[in-house]
């Protein structure tokens, strides 16, 4: 554009007929949108794909995403406690109606998880951990110990259910 | 932000196929991202079906036989085909990677290539990398020392000290690590990304360089540095096998131990 004052085209966050030079910007990186045509005409750029085309279920990004899953998988389990909890203290017919939901088969399922997302939050923590103090960096060492995770993850779920049920017995 | 999906006007339509000679015997198909500028279209996949007897061995070879052989208005960057230039970083088959270094054969399927993830596009596999430049001068990737040099001598390293730079000054700053993090897609307006990370490191490593307390007060920002969670994607993906995350660690523990 000639007017000095530089209008990025579509995306008006005031609309297309506002008089506002620029729209607001919500991310500096906004200002790279803009393009030109051959003619010299503004265009805006299309952002280039990512998670579309990116391989995510590689070790390194696959890990990461499953402690993030995790970690909020557990924030909502420790609300799961809370209501266990809460209805110890709330009195026997609260506390029954809990335990019969937790027996249950949808109840089950949900510890299950819950105690391999522990075990998995756990475990990929002590590898983060392990970074920090700087070891572990090599592609090679990450596989491993990423894998280790995976089936430490896997092998203390079924023992902690194990445990479990024989104590239940 | 972090925005999962591609905006309207980047989401990737079917684009056209340009066929083999009828009489190739190895042929593999080349699904590349378009996007014309001039036409004001939304980006498309076009395929191109090459044949592997004429054509060189690394995807650079196939790119540009297509180019000069079957549509020239494919627009991506090339010059050293050796590795070194950084030129030609783009997504192979869903990694970064430098299309001169990556053989044809290493993927079994079509070959599906794209630009450098999450930047705007300024033509085909050409992405804006203004964002990363600026970045990168922000860290201010020169020797800064108060101390002037011997008289008619350069400035002595040991050889240990020299040893600590391996490994970092052979980045070439082909961005493919930046472009392969997560972290850096979601916050690269504040983030400084792996690629200008190692670069702040292999200057605040230099024995010669007097100014390591300034770099890391630059650096001490809950989003220049500790936007890294480590999820390895850039050292994964290095075409020079660096270690960026090794790098941005050392880093993180430089902020700890000058606390203390």
């Amino acid at each position: 554009m000639r007017q000095g004052r530089v209008r990025l085209p579509g995306r008006h966050a005031a609309g297309p007929e506002s008089n506002h030079p620029m729209p607001i910007m919500q991310d500096s990186r906004d200002a790279d949108m803009l393009g030109r045509r051959t003619d010299g005409s503004t265009v805006r750029r299309p952002l280039s794909p990512h998670l579309q085309v990116y391989d995510m279920l590689q070790m390194s990004s696959a890990m990461s995403i499953a402690g993030r899953i995790t970690g909020v998988a557990w924030s909502v389990g420790v609300l799961l406690l809370v209501w266990w909890l809460v209805a110890a203290a709330a009195g026997p017919r609260a506390f029954a109606q809990v335990q019969w939901f937790l027996g249950s088969w949808l109840g089950l399922l949900i510890l299950v998880g819950m105690t391999g997302a522990a075990w998995f939050h756990t475990l990929n923590g002590i590898r983060h951990l392990a970074w920090d103090a700087g070891h572990g960096y090599e592609i090679p060492t990450m596989y491993r110990s990423g894998w280790t995770v995976l089936i430490a993850t896997a092998v203390l779920t079924v023992l902690t259910w194990l445990v479990a049920i024989i104590a239940w017995a | 932000m972090a925005t999962f999906t591609l905006p309207k006007n980047s989401t990737i339509q079917p684009g056209k196929t340009y066929k083999a000679a009828p009489d190739a015997k190895h042929v593999k198909a080349f699904k590349i991202y378009r996007w014309d500028p001039d036409t004001g279209a939304n980006p498309r996949t076009d395929t191109y079906e090459i044949d592997l007897d004429k054509c060189g061995p690394m995807v650079l070879d196939a790119l540009i036989k297509i180019k000069n052989e079957v549509d020239s208005t494919l627009t991506f960057r090339r010059s050293c085909r050796e590795g070194i230039c950084g030129s030609c970083a783009m997504n192979i088959d869903g990694l970064n990677t430098l299309a001169c270094l990556k053989p044809i054969e290493d993927v079994k399927a079509d070959i599906r290539i794209s630009p450098l993830p999450h930047l705007p596009v300024v033509k085909d596999l050409v992405p804006d990398l203004s964002q990363l430049y600026a970045q990168l001068r922000s860290i201010e990737p020169w020797l800064k020392s108060d101390t002037p040099p011997p008289p008619d001598a350069e400035r002595r390293q040991s050889k240990e000290e020299r040893a600590k730079l391996d490994g970092l000054w052979e980045c070439i700053l082909c961005f493919c690590c930046s472009t392969a993090c997560p972290s850096y897609w979601w916050n690269g307006d504040r983030y400084l990304g792996p690629a200008v990370l190692l670069q702040a490191y292999r200057w605040i490593a230099d024995s010669r360089d007097e100014a390591t307390g300034g770099r890391l007060d630059n650096l001490e920002d809950p989003f220049r540095l500790y936007r890294c969670h480590t999820i390895m994607n850039c050292t994964r993906t290095c075409p020079k096998g660096l270690n960026p995350a090794a790098a941005i660690g050392k880093i993180k523990q430089m902020m700890v131990e000058r606390q203390s």
